[in-house]
């Protein structure tokens, strides 16, 4: 009985963090309607962006996290204006494919430079143990952390002008135009900060386990489950997603074969996808 | 004009069949195996994307789960190979209907989503499947090559049965192409809405072609994993296999017959070019990645896009 | 534009001469070529680099000492190697290559079990021989091949002695084992359970966990519901690295942990505590000391190897040393690189070398499988503030006594 409370409350920890990941990917879709296939690649930069900081420069891990979400937003803004801007008005197909080919050169320059070994930031927050079952220092903070960031973006959208000449340019792009906001750079903008979040998360996933430049797939799709569970283009929505994702995961594993998750997992992604386009918690209508 | 395609087609074949058989050249064989390989995948995957407008992402699934069925009921059910090689492709254009159903109702990105999600879902399941070997896979004794005079001997069959799919992959494009079946996936693909209207039933189509699409493919794994002696559920569902066959679709050219072909032969020379060259092969990754952005931002329409835009007299012909 | 059409050529051109098969170029007579591919990049390449090196510092060595000896001549050793990217996509196509273009006269095998059966596929059509490092489970010896030979104590051996540990130390402690849903892992776990029946160990938790898992903490939580003692399995580097420092992070309370493949690895130490009394079934320890009948002993290999690149030998390393040496011991007896005569001496090699002894099955049901080699339990210990490994088992080889139990 406590395993399985434990492992749901370690479920939803490591859910808050997928939620955050997932953040990243659902404010480039809502705001311009692309899927970021780049998204996995940036995870993984964070990851090394964090591992270089702790580990050469002897950053906090926590402080770190703030030099990853600047250069996530600066790398961001470059995509965008290399790769992405040119395809914004065409075809899904189109987006897919430029976001996936700087996902190729981002995770080719990485291989070649970290090869694909794990690394790992070597570091330990007391934790709290709990009838045997202990919660590691570091999943409780980076929870806090992701919820923190979480609520700190839903202050920023809805309370500064920049935050809502995004939803602006979200909600309807040449009315927006119309009124003056300079559709492009805010889109930009956008993704940077799209970028940046999952360059945080990245972050945060290496302060809780070892990773490698391939590791960001894997986040990739989870991110792509949390979006469909939270509603697409929702960026509440998402981290409630993450969570309800680490929840199924904890809830369900001391039940079954771990090695079954997947299949529920994803079976799960299809059926909401197809039941519910709009989400569990969505109310906006995405295309 | 149907007859320069027929001849095209029946031309690339012979080449494909006949250039390593008559020196016996095997290195030259494994590398326009996984060619025509390549073509399969990309010609299949154009009747969804190029066609019908529908980003397949996990196509790769079709070959995956046709590899299995294949190796399952030659292997272990001791089938003959020309029995399984069907097999396998009916039992995949099956579940790929059941699928459809389900999948098609979503569009654009949705459905996108939804194919890797399927592909995903199937590998973990496959993974558990004792039947399959779960994780393990299943592994080819070399007796399982017997019935074919030995392992040396079963491999050029293989290869002429690849080149076989190889070319009923193109001439299945073809043929969608010229028919009034593939007038009524273009108009799907223009705006499906409107083709609802105007009398073509948009859900019946798209099940038709997904089913179909995954066919051929079917058969290609199968005959694939047959020559590689080992099926294991991450290889058989890699999805950068299935970005691969999309990136070759671009390359030449989405909706072309030749385009995918094209694009399919380049691309896989191109890889084991660069995999292979000692200065690239750090970077194999990057230079590919670069050059499909190219594509993407400067060529959208790929090589054909390119080439009919030069000389349009060729769109007539090589469509 | 007329340059855009000019490059179009180009292009065209190009790719034609790219298929159109580079016709070979015979090898000097007076080298011996030896081909393989290396994981060098994707999931497997920790471990096949390791192995890379093992093979290169062999050749070194025999170059620096004038060759290989075959009948009165002298051969210098050539490698020629592709990267598989861990993938069995392109091994069928490269180990071709590697035979019928750049006439490789001998073969290693890939990294892995799976890809070295695509390999062997290959390289049985012509009749080549291939040592095999890093092919560990039993099943790609039962499949009919001739010119396998394996370095490697087979997978159903991994866990003997760790289970043998259990019984001598706490002949009730409940086991979990927990190993990584791949065919290498599962048939080294299939035996440990098959292994703890025997022995009466209660096994409490048996768990297959994905191969690309990051999370383990579900896996955790389980192992500590069951109250389990004793955690048996993992997988490859990633997965037990990850899964040791989880184990470390959540208190988890066990009195043995036995993990596969990873903890060999010196980059295991930078795991930190979390390594402290983690064991690893291990083919070859540096501290290990055999008698050899030719080459090295084991001390003399580590510290050539230290000198050449900077770290520690791994059990890899040493197993990709003694292919190279028991291929070189091979051909010198033949006396011949005639892959028939090679293959014959091979069948008749029983010899003590500094990795132990090899001696591969003969019979026609498992030929080429190792039945000679022997493995040791090492286990990472905190001597003095520093991490070591040491071998804990069997009491003949020890090092140092066996941290038992942790908790």
């Amino acid at each position: 009985m406590f395993g399985v409370l434990a492992s749901m409350v370690d479920g939803v920890l490591v859910g808050a963090v997928y939620g955050l990941a997932a953040i990243g990917l659902t404010l480039i879709w809502g705001v311009m309607d692309i899927i970021n296939l780049t998204h996995g690649a940036m995870v993984a930069l964070g990851m090394f962006g964090l591992y270089l900081l702790f580990g050469h420069l002897g950053l906090p891990p926590y402080a770190a996290l703030f030099p990853v979400a600047a250069g996530g937003f600066v790398l961001g803004v470059v995509v965008y204006w290399i790769a992405v801007h040119r395809v914004i008005n065409r075809p899904p197909l189109m987006s897919l494919l430029a976001t996936f080919a700087v996902n190729m050169v981002v995770i080719g320059i990485g291989t070649a430079v970290w090869s694909t070994s794990p690394y790992n930031v070597a570091f330990a927050v007391p934790g709290i143990t709990w009838h045997g079952f202990t919660f590691t220092g570091a999943h409780i903070l980076a929870a806090v952390v992701a919820v923190l960031i979480a609520a700190a973006l839903y202050l920023f959208m809805r309370h500064t002008r920049l935050g809502k000449a995004i939803r602006a340019v979200a909600s309807n792009r040449q009315a927006a135009e119309l009124m003056g906001i300079p559709s492009h750079q805010v889109l930009a903008i956008a993704f940077g900060l799209g970028i940046g979040l999952a360059a945080v998360a990245g972050g945060l996933i290496a302060t809780l386990f070892p990773f490698t430049v391939l590791s960001g797939d894997d986040y990739q799709l989870k991110s792509f489950v949390v979006t469909v569970l939270g509603g697409l283009g929702n960026p509440a929505g998402a981290l409630l997603g993450g969570v309800l994702l680490g929840l199924i995961e904890g809830g369900v594993t001391p039940f079954i074969a771990v090695s079954w998750t997947p299949v529920i997992e994803f079976a799960l992604f299809v059926v909401i996808l197809i039941a519910f386009p709009q989400g569990l918690f969505g109310r906006r209508t995405a295309r | 004009m149907r007859h320069a395609m027929f001849w095209l087609i029946v031309a690339t074949t012979a080449v494909f069949a006949l250039l390593p058989a008559i020196g016996g050249d095997v290195g030259l064989r494994e590398s326009l195996f996984l060619a025509a390989i390549a073509i399969i995948l990309a010609s299949n995957l154009n009747l969804m994307i190029g066609y019908t407008g529908y980003v397949n992402f996990g196509n790769i699934v079709f070959f995956g789960l046709g590899g299995y069925f294949g190796v399952w009921l030659s292997a272990v059910k001791g089938w003959p190979l020309l029995a399984a090689v069907p097999a396998a492709g009916v039992a995949v254009s099956a579940v790929a209907l059941l699928f459809g159903l389900g999948i098609l109702r979503l569009r654009g990105a949705y459905f996108a989503l939804a194919t890797i999600g399927i592909n995903e879902a199937v590998q973990a399941l496959v993974s558990n499947l004792d039947v399959w070997g779960g994780s393990t896979g299943i592994y080819l004794s070399l007796a399982s090559y017997q019935s074919l005079g030995g392992a040396r001997q079963a491999l050029w069959i293989v290869y002429f049965l690849v080149v076989a799919v190889m070319a009923a992959s193109l001439f299945l494009s073809w043929r969608i192409r010229n028919s009034k079946f593939g007038l009524g996936l273009f108009a799907i693909r223009e705006d499906e809405d409107a083709a609802a209207v105007l009398g073509v039933r948009p859900a019946t189509y798209k099940a038709a072609i997904y089913s179909i699409s995954g066919f051929l493919p079917a058969a290609a794994g199968a005959l694939f994993f047959f020559k590689n002696g080992v099926i294991q559920p991450d290889q058989a569902f890699d999805l950068t296999l299935s970005t691969e066959a999309i990136v070759m679709l671009m390359l030449g050219g989405q909706g072309s017959v030749v385009g995918a072909a094209l694009g399919a032969f380049l691309y896989e020379q191109f890889r084991g070019y660069l995999l292979t060259s000692p200065m690239f092969s750090d970077f194999h990754l990057v230079v590919a990645g670069l050059l499909l952005l190219l594509i993407v931002l400067f060529v959208p329409g790929g090589l054909m896009g390119w080439l009919t835009q030069r000389w349009p007299w060729m769109r007539g012909k090589l469509q | 534009m007329r340059t855009s059409r000019k490059v179009f050529a180009a292009a065209i051109l190009a790719s034609a001469i790219l298929t159109s098969g580079t016709t070979s170029m015979a090898a000097a007579s007076d080298t011996v070529t030896i081909g393989f591919t290396v994981s060098e990049t994707g999931p497997l390449n920790v471990d096949s680099l390791a192995q890379l090196h093992g093979f290169e510092l062999w050749r070194d060595q025999v170059n620096a000492a004038g060759g290989l000896k075959v009948g009165n001549a002298k051969y210098k050793i050539k490698f020629v190697t592709y990267d598989d990217q861990s993938k069995s996509e392109r091994v069928q196509q490269l180990y071709s290559r590697l035979i019928l273009q750049d006439n490789a006269d001998f073969l290693f095998s890939p990294y892995s079990s799976n890809l070295t059966a695509t390999a062997a596929i290959i390289s049985e059509q012509y009749g080549k021989v291939m040592l095999t490092t890093g092919a560990a489970e039993d099943k790609t010896y039962e499949l009919g091949n001739h010119g396998l030979f394996q370095m490697y104590t087979p997978a159903t051996h991994y866990l003997s002695s760790a289970m043998a540990v259990i019984k001598q130390k706490d002949p009730k402690a409940k086991v979990a084992v927990a190993y990584s849903d791949d065919g290498f892992s599962k048939a080294v776990a299939g035996a440990a359970k098959e292994e703890a029946k025997r022995l009466g160990e209660p096994v409490v938790l048996d768990e297959a966990y994905a191969p690309g898992t990051t999370d383990f903490g579900p896996i955790i939580n389980k192992m500590i519901s069951a109250k389990a003692d004793a955690m048996v399995g993992g997988g490859h580097y990633a997965d037990g690295a990850t899964l040791a420092r989880q184990m470390y992070d959540q208190k988890a309370p066990m009195k043995f942990i036995c993990l596969l493949v990873a903890p060999d690895s010196p980059q295991f130490a930078s795991l930190g505590d979390a390594a402290v009394g983690v064991a690893v079934p291990s083919q070859w320890e540096p501290s290990a000391a055999y008698k050899p009948d030719f080459g090295p002993d084991g001390a003399a290999f580590g510290k050539a190897f230290k000198d050449k690149f900077g770290n520690e030998a791994s059990y890899h390393a040493a197993g990709g040393y003694a292919a190279g040496l028991i291929l070189q011991h091979a051909i010198e007896k033949a006396g011949s690189i005639d892959s028939a005569k090679v293959i014959q001496a091979l069948d008749a090699t029983d010899v003590s070398i500094f990795y132990g002894r090899v001696k591969f099955a003969t019979d026609a049901q498992h030929h080429g499988l190792q039945i000679g080699h022997e493995m040791v339990l090492a286990q990472w210990q905190k001597k003095g503030g520093q991490l070591t490994k040491e071998v804990v088992w069997p009491a003949a080889a020890q090092t140092a006594p066996l941290l038992y139990p942790l908790h």
